[in-house]
Formats: C-alpha cells, structure tokens, sequence
C-alpha cells in the first residue's frame, strides 16, 4: 500500500528520534494528523526555531541562543570552580538537583580512539586557555564511571596539573538511601576504596 | 546445586523439550547428531550466559525459527531459583534470573557453577596462550567478583590503546600524553588480576596433582605454572608499560600487561603440549576438569554440576567407573554425561545403587527411559 508521501517523509523523519522505531514513528504521524494538528505546527515551529537559533555557548559548549550561555554570563556563578561533563544532559542533571555554583565545560563525548575521538573532538583546544588564564582554581572532572569517561577525566587531569590547577574527580559509591546488598560489585570496591574520614 | 526442571524451545535441534531431571546422575543416550550435547550446552548457557560450542547466540537458536528459549529451574542452597535465557533474531539476548532480567551478564556468572568436560578440550593444551588464559578467567571469575569486573575493564581499554596505537601508525604522528591515561586506567585492574591469577595458581596446584595422581595411577609428574612478565604492583607495570612504549608503537599494539600471560602445562621436566601423550594429555585435562570442579566448591559453597560430554572419548572405561564412584559417594554433585552407547553408562551404575536417570536422545527429542535397578 502506498501512503500519502508526505506522511511516509514525516513518519521517516521521525525515526530519527533515539528510542523511536517504525511502529512508533507511525502512531506519533498518526497521531499529530488525526487529533493534534495544533500541536503538530507547535512542534514544528519549535524545531525550526531551536534549530535556527540554538548554538553552542561559545565558552562552556552548553547549548545557547546567544554567543554565551546563561550561566557563563552570570556574575553570581563561582569562576574559580569549573565542572568539565560530557553531555548537555549532565550539565543539566547537575543544574537541577545539586547546589552547585561554578562553571561547566561541555566535552560532548569522551575519549575513544576506536571510534575517533581525541581531544580535538572534545574541545580540549577551548579548555587550555581557560586554565592557563588562571581565573579557575578547582576542575571537578563529572565524566562518567565507564573506562572510557575514567580515562578522559585521567586526560584532563594531568592537563590541568600541568597547569597548577587542583584537580577532584566526582566521588562513586553508595547512592543514598540505598542498601548496601544490592549494590554491584564494582561499585562497592570503589566505595571502599574512596571511603571518607569521619 | 542442582537443576530440576529444563525447558528448551527452538533451541539448535530442539524444537520442543521438558526435561524433569534427577539428583545425581542423568544420562543422554542417543546417536551422533541427535542432539544430546545440546542439552549438556543448554545448562551450559543457564550456568554462563552463553554456548560452550558456539558463542554466536543466533547461530544457537533453531535453523528458520525467529527465536529460542532456554529456561531451567534450580534448587541453590535450598532456594529454588529460575534462570531462563531468551533469544531473538536481531535483538540482544535477555537473561532472567527469577523473572528478573539482568543489567549486566557478569552478575550472573559464578552464581551457578559448572564444570564441562568436553572432547574438543584438547584446545586448552594445544591451543594458544589466549585459550588458557580464557579457562583461568573462566574458573576465577567464579569466586572472585572483583577479577571479572577488571578484565572486562582491562579489555575494554586495551582495545582503545591499540586503537590509538594503530591511529599514530597510520597518521605518522604520537603523543605519548594520550597513551597516559590508558596506562594509568589498564595498571590498577591488571594488579588486580596479577594478583589474583598468582593466588589462583598457587591454591589450585595441589588439588589438581592429587586429583591427576588419583587417575593416572601416580605414573609420573605433572605440572601447572603461571608465567608473566609483569608485578602485582601497579606502578610497576605502568613504568614497565611506558618503558615498552617505543616498542608498542612500531608493534602497533600494547605488548606488555596481563594479555599475555600463560599457563604452562608440564610432564617431568617438558612441556605437555610437545611430549605428551594421547592419554597424557586426555589424563591431564580430566584432572584439570575435575580439580576445578573442587576449587569452584570450595572457593563458593555451592557443589557445581558437572557436564560429561562423550567422557569415553577421553579416558577408558575402568578410570570412568572409577569417576562415576567418586560420582556415588557424594564427593560431586549433579551430573550430566553424554554416550552413544545405550547399555554402557546405566550398566555401570547398576551396582552402585545412584540415582540414575536415562534419556534417550533422538532427533531433538528427549525421552525418558525407565531403567531396572
């Protein structure tokens, strides 16, 4: 059966999305034609808004609509303190449900050679001149517990040891409130490891 | 441990099997190719996630069926457990211990202990390092969390070295800076390993000669040492990476750490592999098998089951007779063990006064016998 071929291109369009396959790409069109048309145009202005106007903070990488973002333009942030994540989505996490109130630097990924990315990727070339500028102090290195973030958060490390910046890494362990028997291996070891003096 | 209850679908021949199984001894019967080492590879799969045979989960699943089930109901320290194994074509494997799908594969290993003896053992003697390697990693795995968690660490990382390493190579450039922090990731974990592979070795080794001196009759001396060119210290084998960095480079990959150790074999003064036997070497990998069986017991409390493929292959008859007492008098738990014979196995326990069940094998289908005792 051949579809209306604009709605087969929506339906392609949307499997772009993660976590959308063809069933789900066919009931979202579906949906948006059948009972939501209103909706639908509000999506698409927004897409093509965001797409038109949303850049990269030209200092941290975090997604801006202008040349820097909001947090990088506040003077009530901390410029002593900067936190280096890997995604977006971290800053955000981080900005969300923790006190934190220093900078960020965005690497959008992490180190693996196997799939091409080095530090050119990362952005390493903007962060150097932020820690020999000597404003920041501490690097929080927030990359994630995976060999790949462990090695990159390494990288960074000794970049900014090299440069008489302190460098702390994030602690791993215990979450709160959880009970100790069903926490994986891994993770225990490393909160024994990183145990803290009371 | 032991399991009670096997329900295979579309897995390799089977396309439909419910097996009730007893405590000690179940015997699968049948001829070449009907597929009664399929149900020894079925609790294979229960016990480690994947295929003795073949590690390709799709290429386990019935030819033109879309998926399989390998499910199996366990009695673990008096607590009955189920672990089944789903898959499908084009999707990942789902594994479930009591309903629960597992996050990560590597917290099921170990939890339900087996030992396999199989024909195509033979590999671990003649084989490359990396198949020894792989058996000591299998059987430490076992009892030792931590050592799992490390290898899959080390391994990961040294792909990403090795791709740097080729990246330099093709790029004519090197910056030993970006190599750092791999070294300083692979170090740590390969001392754990180190470490945990030398007490393995240590520990084991008297098991294992009693046990080869039980079969052979004391004929002569056998050997198993651990050999490796790094420390258990983790400065020591990160110094020691750095220092073999020039030689990496030309050689495009990481040649020094824990990926190439070995095991080496020995009978008297030589090397197995070379100067012994047929049934040397068939002597050695039993009393291998069956130490380890004792080090999987003694190291987790849990009595594995052992998985006998085609054992008249590997020793004769008398020395399987002699097994299959030490099977009676309690010193193993459960047992699986494959014959094309149909009289041979069951005639040999008649005396003994086990548990035994027969199935025999025919086409995919498992069928009970009832045997006189």
């Amino acid at each position: 059966m051949q579809f209306a071929p604009g709605l087969e291109r929506l339906i392609d369009a949307l499997r772009c999305l993660p976590g959308v396959g063809a069933k789900t790409a066919q009931r979202m069109a579906f949906h948006l034609l059948q009972r939501d048309r209103e909706g639908g145009q509000r999506l698409a202005e927004a897409v093509a808004h965001a797409l038109e106007h949303i850049g990269r903070c030209q200092r941290c990488r975090m997604f801006s609509e202008e040349a820097l973002c909001g947090i990088c333009q506040s003077s009530r942030r901390d410029g002593a303190l900067l936190c280096v994540v890997e995604s977006p989505a971290d800053v955000l996490a981080i900005e969300q449900n923790t006190d934190y109130a220093g900078h960020y630097f965005v690497l959008l990924g992490r180190l693996s050679p196997i799939d091409g990315v080095g530090p050119d990727e990362l952005g390493i070339t903007d962060l150097v001149p932020r820690l020999d500028a000597g404003e920041v102090r501490e690097i929080i290195l927030a990359t994630g517990s995976t060999v790949e973030g462990e090695a990159t958060a390494q990288f960074l490390a000794d970049l900014a040891r090299e440069r008489n910046v302190s460098v702390s890494r994030i602690a791993h362990g215990v979450p709160m409130g959880g009970e100790l028997e069903y926490v994986d291996a891994g993770t225990l070891t490393q909160a024994f490891t990183g145990r803290t003096r009371l | 441990m032991r399991l009670e209850h096997l329900h295979l679908v579309h897995f390799k021949n089977h396309s439909g099997a419910d097996v009730s199984l007893g405590p000690q001894v179940n015997c699968f019967l049948g001829d070449n190719g009907s597929g009664k080492t399929n149900v020894l590879d079925a609790v294979h799969y229960l016990c480690f996630c994947k295929s003795y045979f073949n590690p390709i989960d799709a290429q386990n699943i019935a030819h033109g069926e879309p998926f399989m089930l390998v499910q199996g109901d366990f009695d673990r320290l008096d607590t009955k457990e189920r672990v089944s194994c789903g898959v499908q074509r084009g999707a990942k494997k789902q594994f479930k211990r009591n309903d629960k799908p597992y996050k990560r594969l590597a917290e099921h290993i170990g939890r339900f202990p087996a030992v396999m003896i199989a024909p195509d053992d033979a590999e671990l003697i003649q084989g490359g390092s990396e198949m020894r390697r792989k058996w000591m990693d299998a059987v430490i795995s076992q009892y030792d969390r931590t050592y799992l968690e490390a290898l899959i660490d080390v391994n990961k990382a040294l792909v990403q070295r090795n791709a740097l390493l080729r990246y330099f190579a093709e790029n004519r450039t090197f910056d030993a800076g970006l190599l750092a922090p791999w070294n300083a990731r692979i170090a740590p974990k390969a001392a754990v390993i180190a470490k945990a592979r030398r007490s393995f070795v240590d520990s084991f080794l008297p098991g294992f000669l009693a046990t080869y001196e039980e079969i052979s009759g004391g004929a002569e001396q056998v050997g198993l040492t651990l050999t490796t060119h790094v420390s258990e210290d983790s400065e020591a084998i990160e110094a020691k990476m750095l220092a073999a960095q020039d030689e990496d480079r030309r050689l495009r990959r990481t040649t020094v750490g824990v990926h190439k150790d070995d095991v080496v074999f020995t009978l008297g003064d030589h090397a197995l592999k070379r100067f012994g036997s047929q049934g040397q070497q068939k002597s050695f990998l039993v009393a291998l098998r069956l130490a380890q069986l004792s080090f999987i017991e003694e190291a987790t409390g849990v009595k594995p089951i052992l998985l006998l493929d085609d054992i008249f292959d590997k020793i004769d008859e008398k020395r399987v007779e002699a097994l299959m007492k030490r099977v009676t008098n309690g010193t193993f738990g459960q047992v699986f063990i494959t014959d094309t014979h149909l009289g041979r196995i069951p005639d040999m326990f008649a005396a003994t006064g086990a548990d035994v069940r027969v199935f025999e094998v025919q086409s995919g289908e498992v069928i009970p016998q009832t045997v006189d005792a």
